[in-house]
């Protein structure tokens, strides 16, 4: 058996504020942009379920956090993302992306809009990349700190996770919203946001505080079924919600409406870097699309796999797994826009041979967050 | 029967006579995560040392397995096909995943328990 060089890791990698956690429970850690992280605890099925049937708590601390300071914050932030923010408020997040001036995708990255100032969480391998990027487009007055090593981020996801959070009056923090809160007695800033397709709550607090509120959020689920979640559950869950993942599904050779992200570029809102290709591209209309494909149990299309239709290749996988819960293997593909439609049979490459997939309606599972249809469209 | 050996790539077998018996190791499944589907040869078929007979699919990726040995496959794990987990609750007992009659002998490169374990252990 080859192993994968994945698990091997050539510098020393990151570690979250949670690392000793992440090894006393079990978990097997593997290098994930830069930082060592657990794959599984005790297995992603189990994991898998119980965020789609009570909640799973996954640490996302190493995904890159940013404040924006000083006057201006927020016409810089318009000048250079995408979405429009002015449609939202303090108190909300918005889902939003940079792109560089071809449109190409740069970086997807959640916008949280406080009282004194913004929070941005973009992906842990495009951190440094996006910090230089974001400081040499900001005018003297806005300062982008970066926070990721003060500052733990953990993820609580299910459909009974407002019911399991060891935090009061949850019930009318709305979806794409967040406020400050205590959690297990420890401050925090609760956002409901997340990355699985289910209702959720993602929670900021001190990098010296998060074991005392990840222990109280486990021990409270313990009866319940709640289990710690690994970087295998994460990706199945957000694959069958298609979520897209950058550096997979979208990079800068992908634009926001061939990722059937065109709803978060507002053309209608002014400047914004990127815009003039956007529009053009718009107008001239998208060459390629994502599309769901589903395979026959076993046959796990991965990245990079071509995908034909009627002998002819029309794209390739961006993201594949097999989906525990669904229970055969799901796909996201790039192909040539109207190449594949829903209810179509495609051919996809597994080990070597042609598989057959069917174009499937995405996403392929619907959970329990409030608006999964139209994330962050607040 | 002699005690279980290993190979660089992360197979285990146990010979009993002219019988051998392959798996992949613990370690091994522990790296690669649920196993979801194998794809084995049928009973009957010819493998050489070293030979590639079949795949692996875990949740993270496909990886190749390979023959420790010469010789028949004599059996295949059917259990495998409905429940390929065995291969991560039970790797080297029910998660086992062909016999083979041994045309041969074994190589010389395999390894014992101490020595496999000092393998994974500096950079396997």
């Amino acid at each position: 058996m080859t192993m994968s060089a994945r698990n091997l890791t050539a510098s020393t990698p990151l570690r979250t504020p949670l690392y000793k956690r992440h090894v006393a429970l079990g978990g097997r850690m593997v290098d994930f942009g830069g930082w060592v992280l657990p794959q599984q605890y005790t297995s992603i099925r189990d994991e898998h379920f119980a965020v789609r049937k009570v909640a799973g708590l996954f640490d996302i601390s190493h995904m890159g956090r940013f404040k924006v300071i000083g006057d201006g914050s927020l016409e810089f932030l318009q000048s250079l993302l995408t979405n429009d923010l002015s449609r939202i408020g303090p108190g909300r997040a918005q889902y939003n992306l940079i792109c560089n001036e071809g449109g190409g995708i740069l970086d997807d990255l959640v916008v949280y809009w406080g009282e004194e100032d913004f929070t941005v969480v973009v992906n842990a391998a495009n951190r440094e990349q996006d910090l230089e990027w974001m400081r040499t487009h900001a005018p003297r007055a806005v300062e982008i700190e970066d926070r990721t090593f003060e500052l733990a981020l953990i993820a609580f996801q299910g459909p009974s996770a407002e019911e399991l959070m060891p935090a009061d009056h949850l019930d009318d923090l709305p979806y794409f919203g967040f406020r400050p809160g205590v959690v297990a007695g420890v401050e925090a800033l609760i956002s409901r946001t997340g990355y699985t397709g289910e209702d959720g709550f993602e929670i900021f607090v001190s990098a010296d505080q998060v074991e005392r509120v990840w222990d109280a959020i486990l021990e409270k689920g313990a009866q319940s079924g709640v289990l710690p979640a690994g970087l295998g559950a994460r990706d199945a869950t957000r694959l069958e919600a298609a979520l897209r993942l950058y550096g997979n599904d979208m990079d800068t050779t992908v634009n926001p409406y061939e990722a059937g992200l065109g709803w978060t570029v507002r053309l209608e809102k002014g400047a914004f870097m990127g815009r003039d290709a956007l529009a053009k591209i718009k107008t001239d209309g998208a060459k390629r699309t994502l599309v769901g494909l589903q395979t026959a149990a076993g046959d796990i299309a991965r990245h990079g796999a071509s995908v034909s239709s009627h002998g002819r290749a029309v794209g390739s996988v961006t993201s594949g797994t097999h989906s525990f819960f669904l229970g055969h293997p799901i796909a996201l593909a790039m192909v040539e826009v109207a190449s594949l439609r829903v209810g179509e049979t495609a051919a996809v490459d597994v080990r070597g041979r042609e598989a057959s997939a069917e174009v499937v309606q995405l996403p392929f599972y619907r959970g329990s967050a409030r608006s999964a249809a139209a994330p962050a469209k607040s | 029967m002699a005690g279980r050996l290993y190979t660089k790539s992360h197979e285990w077998l146990t010979v009993d006579g002219k019988s051998a018996t392959i798996g992949i190791t613990d370690f091994a499944q522990s790296q690669l995560g649920d196993v979801v589907f194998l794809e084995l040869p049928n009973a009957g078929r010819k493998l050489e040392a070293g030979e590639s007979f079949g795949v692996v699919e875990s949740v993270k990726a496909a990886s190749d397995l390979y023959a420790p040995v010469s010789g028949r496959v004599a059996a295949v794990n059917d259990k495998l096909a409905g429940k390929p987990e065995l291969i991560n609750s039970d790797p080297y007992g029910d998660g086992w995943i062909l016999k083979l009659d041994l045309s041969g002998e074994a190589p010389k490169d395999l390894m014992d328990e101490d020595a496999y374990k000092k393998f994974t252990e500096t950079g396997a």
